[in-house]
């Protein structure tokens, strides 16, 4: 699904992501855990395609193709999904009018007609059920006067509605309460599926609690110092990162 | 209009030019350029005008000689040289007792480029039109359903004429000659414009339509609008304005005289996008305009506007709050881009008792332009239990513009109650990049986050207009950002 090979970034000649590798499979749900400051929303802005980042070395390939070259729509276009630790807020455009039309942008770029109301709506019904969230909330003002559970909880709305084949959850479970915490994570747990692929990425275990990984990856200084199972996220939060830094270190 | 698709849209998007800026070839007739006595008494002579009509003419030349052009606006421009000005300019074609199949067909064209089509707009709903192109009224439509209702809708010059008592109670009731610069100067050369007089406790049942265009170069255009509601009376009234592109700067002064009479009802909605000009500040309009409506007791004014044109623009939509329990609005979204212009705001005036009145303006400024919020709300001391709520909120896209907001109050009644909003925000690259990874692509963001700013004012306006507002700002925002 998603291959990164010796990914090379930098901002302002400040040097990020200093040779990444990581291969994604379709069905797989990856972690990618570490300190602050290592480099782990970097690397997600970077796969969403963000410009104040440049990519000096390496590649990123989804589905095969490799994705360089492409804007950050085009990339939506193609499947990526991106949940915002900080989503921004749109005065005066619902979450409604804002899911349609990134929806009805996504098929306009696969060549579809815009979806017809009725489908839109019923589509908007099931999610919103799905994810618990109360209609009413629907025809709010994107984010604006939103608690953190319902930014986040809108974010996994979108990506229900948008169905991408890589969906990447940046700190997802930062400012959430536990329930909010598990109704997010059900939604994710529900949307999974052979087709797609989920990056998560979390400086706590707390969520891989509620979304199992199939691998865990510790960053660390803009390279993945060490990667396993879930096994590792436990010894991490039992440990902390210190012992990971002393190992990068030797 | 009404099937306009965002395919259209984008395919627009593409020409970044000025759309209407085309010219059509019509054979005109216009007057030496300046001003003075005789010219006045020509334009009037031209027009067939009675003689109280001249006399009203030349006295405001001799007040507007006396004055001097106000130079307290945040804007700065050259002064247009009124001696350079021709005061006239009538398509030769046009003749008030020709019906439309006579209409030159250059003219015609020039409609369809507009998109307002007569023969659609005939057939289409519930518009009626008064068009004015540079100075004479070509052709109205509608009027014989109108006049059933004994709805008078027709060209200021027909008024004069068919109406003459009621021209002469009501104009310069509200804008008196003396009031500015450029409302004497209206006054004095005004070449048309479009008078509406709704009879008692009539509901006008079509919104009523006035496009105007300026066509000949270097012609000012002065258009004298007088719209009376008589008591119990409603009526919805659209203005819609687009001038070709030009190199040399075009005057346009025009005066708007509302009267609504013990609850009365009017709607005034104006959609602006004169010729701003090119991307490097050269040419466009100035757009110095003075609208002012009264109202009587428990009557009601609503001004919206959008205004997305001309190079400088100076215009108060403003309500005098006379009778008791009367109701003044103001919604406006102006949107300024490159090097435009603008200071445009509206003043309350307060003088009967429980008066309110309710004031959003929507300010959005990118490129290099100026855009300036300029608010008087006065109470006076009659005026007990007055009420105004005013927001002002700017939009700015970019770090070359500026946004300003001048709110004046004047309180001379204690138990007045006035409250005041103001924000300011900025379109940010992060609102940008979120919504480019949903799919969204920046143009379609920009006009997303504005239309979200501006829904309060679009809100407001009729549902035609609201589609070829939000059209509009699309437009006028292209390539701001990125």
């Amino acid at each position: 699904m998603l291959k990164i090979t010796n990914l090379h970034a930098h901002i302002d000649e400040k040097s990020i992501l200093k040779g990444i590798n990581l291969d994604i499979k379709a069905g797989e749900v990856h972690a990618i855990m570490g300190p602050n400051g290592s480099g782990k929303s970097t690397l997600a802005s970077v796969i969403a395609g963000k410009e104040e980042y440049e990519v000096e070395k390496g590649e990123i390939k989804l589905e095969g193709q490799n994705i360089d070259e492409l804007s950050v729509e085009e990339r939506a276009h193609k499947g990526i999904f991106l949940s915002f630790q900080y989503p921004v807020e749109i005065p005066g455009v619902t979450v409604t009018n804002f899911i349609k039309t990134s929806l009805n942008e996504t098929r306009k770029a696969k060549g579809l007609q815009d979806m017809p109301a009725k489908e839109m709506l019923k589509l908007i019904r099931e999610k919103s059920e799905l994810l618990e969230i109360d209609r009413k909330f629907l025809s709010r003002s994107l984010n604006q006067g939103f608690s953190g559970g319902e930014k986040k909880r809108n974010e996994i709305f979108q990506m229900a509605m948008l169905e991408p084949k890589l969906a990447i959850l940046d700190e997802t479970d930062s400012g959430l309460d536990i329930d909010a915490l598990r109704i997010v994570a059900n939604g994710v747990n529900k949307l999974k599926s052979e087709d797609n692929a989920v990056l998560i990425i979390t400086h706590y275990q707390r969520l891989l609690d509620y979304i199992v990984p199939d691998y865990v990856h510790v960053l660390y200084n803009g390279k993945i110092v060490k990667s396993g199972t879930k096994e590792l996220a436990f010894e991490l939060e039992e440990k902390g990162y210190d012992w990971i830094k002393q190992e990068a270190g030797n | 209009m009404n099937k306009y698709t965002e395919d259209d849209l984008r395919e627009e998007l593409k020409t970044k030019e000025y759309e209407y800026g085309f010219y059509t070839e019509l054979d005109s007739e216009t007057f030496p350029v300046g001003l003075n006595e005789s010219i006045v008494k020509a334009i009037s002579k031209k027009k067939e005008e009675p003689d109280w009509m001249t006399e009203w003419r030349l006295e405001a030349f001799r007040i507007w000689k006396e004055m001097d052009e106000p130079n307290w606006a945040n804007v700065k421009y050259k002064k247009p040289d009124f001696q350079s000005i021709a005061y006239y300019s009538a398509p030769k074609t046009a003749d008030p007792n020709k019906t439309l199949d006579d209409v030159d067909p250059d003219l015609l064209a020039m409609y369809k480029k507009l998109g307002i089509s007569i023969d659609e707009q005939k057939k289409m709903n519930n518009v009626a039109m008064d068009i004015v192109v540079d100075s004479v009224s070509v052709a109205t439509t509608f009027k014989k359903t109108l006049s059933e209702k004994g709805i008078i809708f027709m060209s200021i010059s027909e008024a004069i004429k068919e109406h003459p008592e009621l021209v002469k109670k009501y104009i310069g009731t509200v804008v008196p000659t003396t009031d500015n610069y450029y409302s004497a100067l209206n006054s004095a050369v005004f070449s048309d414009g479009s008078f509406c007089y709704i009879p008692k406790g009539v509901r006008c049942p079509m919104e009523l339509s006035t496009y105007f265009r300026i066509n000949q170069a270097g012609t000012g255009q002065f258009e004298r609008t007088l719209l009376i509601a008589d008591e119990g009376s409603y009526v919805s009234y659209l203005e819609g304005c687009t001038a070709p592109s030009r190199d040399e700067n075009q005057l346009h002064a025009a005066v708007v005289e509302l009267i609504a009479q013990e609850n009365a009802e009017i709607k005034y909605s104006t959609v602006q996008n004169w010729y701003p000009g090119d991307k490097n500040g050269k040419g466009g309009v100035y757009n110095f305009v003075t609208k002012r409506g009264l109202c009587e007791k428990n009557a009601k004014i609503s001004w919206t506007q959008v205004e997305t044109g001309s190079a400088v623009t100076w215009k108060y939509p403003s309500c005098i709050l006379k009778g008791d329990n009367s109701v003044g609005e103001f919604y406006s979204i102006a949107v300024t881009n490159n090097f435009q212009q603008a200071d445009t705001g509206t003043k309350m005036v307060h003088l009967g008792k429980n008066t309110k009145s309710t004031i959003i303006s929507k300010g959005i400024s990118a490129g290099k332009s100026q855009n300036s919020y300029r608010g008087l709300v006065q109470i006076s001391s009659r005026a007990d239990n007055a009420r105004n709520f005013s927001q002002c909120d700017s939009l700015l896209m970019g770090n070359d513009c500026g946004a300003h907001t001048f709110p004046y109050i004047e309180a001379k009644n204690k138990t007045a109650q006035i409250e005041h909003e103001a924000t300011t925000s900025k379109i940010g690259e992060d609102q940008i990049f979120y919504c480019n990874q949903r799919g969204i692509e920046t143009e379609k963001a920009i006009a997303l986050i504005v239309n979200g700013f501006s829904k309060d004012v679009l809100n407001k306006l009729p549902m035609e207009f609201a589609v070829e507002a939000q059209k509009l700002l699309e437009i006028s925002l292209e390539g701001s950002v990125g």
